[in-house]
């Protein structure tokens, strides 16, 4: 297993009269190479479950692992380094982490601060930005003279310099154009095929839930309410009206011609998948379709 | 029916010696009332269309009037009366140490005396439903919640029209419906005129009229329903495309034809139920 939770909470200001539970008694497994989405409300835990997958918050009870490491509540901040190069975390709106003169110093400076040789880092920054889509003309520029998207694949740039294994991504769209949030996508599911990362989204795009996500987790008031396939968590559209949260747009036109008797093999989470049953079952016309 | 602005041959450079102008001789105008969205990809030009209207550039070329007011350097103050704006990151628009500090602000600027502010400003907080927070530092609250106190403020001054600047990016799916609604609310009892610069298909839904803009310039201008009829362009607009156009798109690649109007979800529904009873 990649990463698992064994009966995790988190307090913050624990052991104060203002302590206050955002994660109680949490537990689910990833497999090795994994993609899950984390969804649930605003406030619902989601920022703090993620957060202690590289000790940025140490759980108050139980146990996380991530691949050989091993965090819980008397992990020591001595043992963190490694943890933190195998774990790259992708914050909200990370460009505005960005505070090098240069986007290739900006890159290279996470490599050169666990001890690289600059030119070495800086080679390694050249070809990161390459993966962020970006070309090399971009590398002598300044980050902050670039537009919101490119800034963001800067920051991203600077997270994958690190060569982690697991990539956390904190609503990695949030505030970019439909093209823009497109390439990401597109950007981190590449780097999950091509180069084996597992992936931990948290997100409130459903879409790309169903499109991207093999696992999912439903956090709602700091308890993980739901864990497993997209196609077993967006099975029920009472359950997730219950939970306030939005069916998958394929899945909201497949319910809705189930209510007039429609009976669908699998309810269908995607355009694809829906137009792949309508196409099966489409009355033919002389065999005009395929 | 009445004009509230009206925007002719508008062009802006950000450098005097910019060889492509950020707008690029821009014309339109905006009814009294109506819901106008401004679409374009990142870059095109509309953020900029916006701040000029609200006199926050200093255009060249070109000439803006807003309620019969032309918009010069002497009458910017007259023309910002008329105008609130929402930015999409609520974070860089709040002044006050409290909610209803930030909400008195405007009114303050305005030079209103204090007993004619105090119940204004209860009463705008109200409207938007904030009440419960109106002591409460700005900072601590959700995304949301801020662009409800923005809209707040906007209550407040009550001008002609409201601006909203990617106002709904940065909000979760159930923050942005919250706020549409409330804008669509207060569109009916405030009377306002709305242009929403967006890329949410959503909030480009609810509009009377859409332009789009590319490159500086203003390309296309229409209904909501034939601006999204075309299909894999809106891309390349800067728009995502509506899911009854993916499924359309879809469907073609496995040889079905649907028909080539913008449909809604009830109406793709409705002809998706017709095709396939029909056997």
């Amino acid at each position: 297993m990649a990463i698992s939770f064994e009966h995790v909470s988190y307090t913050y200001q624990a052991g104060t009269p203002m302590a206050t539970s955002a994660v109680s008694d949490v537990s689910f497994a990833v497999p090795d190479h994994g993609y899950l989405a984390i969804i649930g409300h605003t406030g619902s835990g989601k920022s703090t479950l993620i957060q202690q997958l590289n000790a940025l918050l140490k759980p108050t009870a139980g146990e996380i692992t991530v691949d050989n490491f091993t965090i819980t509540p008397k992990t020591t901040n001595a043992d963190l380094k490694p943890l933190r190069q195998h774990v790259g975390m992708v914050f909200q709106f990370p460009e505005n982490q960005l505070f090098e003169e240069t986007v290739r110093q900006d890159i290279a400076f996470g490599p050169k601060n666990f001890g690289m040789a600059e030119a070495d880092a800086n080679k390694l920054a050249d070809a990161m930005l390459q993966t962020v889509g970006l070309d090399s003309s971009y590398a002598e520029r300044s980050p902050f003279e670039l537009s919101g998207g490119q800034m963001r694949r800067v920051a991203i740039a600077g997270v994958l310099a690190m060569r982690p294994k697991v990539l956390i991504l904190d609503e990695p769209t949030a505030g970019l154009d439909p093209q823009g949030r497109q390439e990401m996508m597109t950007l981190f599911e590449r780097l999950h095929r091509e180069q084996g990362l597992a992936i931990v989204l948290v997100t409130h795009q459903m879409e790309d839930v169903v499109q991207y996500a093999e696992q999912v987790a439903v956090m709602r008031d700091g308890r993980l309410v739901k864990f497993g396939t997209p196609a077993e968590v967006f099975s029920s559209e009472k359950w997730l009206r219950e939970n306030q949260l939005d069916m998958p747009q394929a899945a909201q036109v497949a319910q809705r011609l189930a209510n007039r008797g429609l009976a669908w093999d699998a309810l269908p989470l995607t355009a694809d998948q829906l137009a792949d049953q309508l196409a099966a079952r489409w009355p033919r016309k002389g065999g005009t379709h395929v | 029916m009445e004009n509230i602005i009206e925007v002719k041959h508008l062009t802006y450079r950000y450098q005097a010696d910019d060889p492509r102008p950020a707008l690029n001789d821009v014309s339109f105008t905006v009814h009294a009332g109506e819901w106008l969205a401004i679409v374009g990809h990142n870059g095109s030009g509309k953020s900029t269309l916006a701040k000029s209207l609200d006199g926050l550039l200093p255009f060249t070329t070109g000439e803006i009037t807003v309620g019969g007011i032309q918009l010069t350097p002497e009458t910017v103050w007259q023309v910002r009366e008329k105008i609130g704006m929402i930015f999409q990151n609520p974070d860089n628009q709040f002044v006050g140490a409290t909610v209803e500090d930030d909400v008195a602000f405007g009114l303050e600027n305005r030079q209103m005396p204090r007993t004619e502010m105090l119940p204004r400003v209860k009463a705008a907080i109200a409207r938007v439903g904030m009440s419960e927070f109106a002591q409460r530092e700005p900072s601590s609250l959700s995304g949301g919640q801020k662009q409800r106190v923005a809209l707040a403020g906007i209550v407040a001054i009550a001008p002609d029209v409201l601006i909203l600047d990617e106002a709904t990016s940065m909000l979760d799916p159930q923050g942005r419906r919250e706020m549409l609604a409330l804008v669509r609310e207060l569109r009916q009892t405030q009377h306002l005129t709305v242009i929403s610069i967006t890329h949410d298909i959503d909030e480009a839904t609810i509009a009377d009229r859409v332009l789009v803009i590319d490159d500086g310039q203003l390309v296309d201008e229409a209904a909501p329903a034939t601006i999204f009829a075309q299909g894999e362009r809106l891309v390349e607009l800067g728009l995502d495309l509506p899911f009854t156009e993916k499924l359309k798109a879809a469907l073609r690649q496995r040889g079905i034809e649907p028909p080539a109007d913008y449909q809604g979800a009830a109406e793709m529904e409705e002809w998706l139920w017709q095709s396939l009873s029909n056997t």
